[in-house]
């Protein structure tokens, strides 16, 4: 590989954990969760705008118009003028802001025809993953517990309270359909990279789906407090080119 | 190499469009019964209402409701 001087302009890691006193987002892997950065950040442009306007306006009333520069009061009640302007320019600005945002929200409820589907089971204090598009020769189902990897058995590099001992391997440019749902109390699935947060009820299943863009590792964590061990039952995405993933569904049946 | 695992699984249901699948799951499984009962476990048609049941449905679920179908105290329709 040719070596040039600014090459470290143009590498960058990327984010698919949570790192120490973040505020920021992940760095998205799908369509959807670009999408929800995107419209946050349009969102923060403009709130930014109407926080400095207002705090202005505030500031003006507050400093001119105080009892030393002004003893006699103004004597008017009402200004349809200015009535207007602050009722109506408020609501464009919220119309302004529910047209992407609903734009948004019905693409992340849009199906399309899946390639794979994962159950996702939340227990306590596990989460359980069933491949059930694959038999083996007994016409057993690929499926397994996903449980936290204590922090004895962690290896340099390995995240504390995030890391688990089977991961979900997933092929990246596919639709895979995830359906949630929960074995005793309700459980929530969370990966922020992916912009997918589906609550897993007991008795009811739901369906969430995406398409991963670039293979990676990816962090999730149970979201809906779900008992003592709730914050010990973390989510991992292993995504994996095509032919990986064959091969590892392969692999998995033959065990 | 993919010859021996297929990439295929229940398509979606315009019947249920919401993120609630949980009759998609039940009306999948009834269909597989159905199916069974018209056509015999073995054909075609029926392996596939076996695989998409399966893959809408916990296993959990489908074994319980196995259970109960030879108990005879399954909730649902009986096909004969």
């Amino acid at each position: 590989m040719k070596f040039f001087f600014f090459s470290f302009i143009n590498y960058k890691v990327l984010n698919d954990a949570a790192r120490p006193w973040q505020i920021g987002f992940q760095d998205p892997a799908t369509p959807i969760m670009e999408g929800i950065v995107n419209l946050h950040h349009d969102i923060i442009f403009f709130l930014i705008i109407i926080i400095i306007f207002v705090s202005w306006i505030l500031f003006r009333t507050l400093f001119l118009f105080n009892s030393k520069t002004n003893p006699v009061a103004y004597n008017f009640s009402h200004g349809t003028f200015i009535e207007l302007l602050w009722t109506l320019t408020p609501s464009l600005v919220l119309i302004g802001i529910a047209v992407p945002s609903f734009a948004l929200l019905y693409s992340i409820d849009e199906i399309i025809d899946p390639a794979i589907t994962i159950k996702a089971v939340g227990r306590q204090w596990y989460w359980s993953y069933e491949y059930s598009d694959y038999v083996n020769e007994e016409n057993e189902f690929l499926a397994f517990h996903s449980y936290i990897l204590p922090e004895e058995d962690l290896e340099l590099g390995q995240f504390r309270l995030l890391e688990v001992d089977n991961r979900i391997i997933i092929p990246v440019n596919t639709h895979i359909r995830i359906i949630v749902t929960g074995a005793d109390v309700i459980h929530s699935w969370a990966v922020p990279s992916l912009g997918v947060k589906c609550d897993a009820i007991p008795g009811r299943l739901n369906q969430i789906s995406f398409f991963i863009k670039r293979e990676g590792i990816y962090y999730g964590q149970c979201s809906e407090i779900c008992g003592v061990n709730h914050g010990f039952m973390p989510i991992v995405i292993e995504a994996v080119s095509f032919d990986d993933y064959i091969r590892w569904v392969q692999n998995k049946i033959l065990d | 190499m993919s010859d021996v695992v297929k990439l295929e699984t229940a398509p979606r249901d315009p019947r249920f469009p919401s993120t609630n699948q949980t009759m998609t799951c039940w009306v999948r499984y009834l269909e597989w019964k159905r199916c069974q009962s018209k056509d015999g476990e073995d054909s075609d048609e029926c392996k596939k209402l076996r695989r998409w049941a399966y893959a809408m449905c916990p296993i959990d679920w489908v074994e319980r409701w196995e259970e109960q179908q030879q108990d005879g105290t399954f909730p649902g329709p009986k096909f004969e």
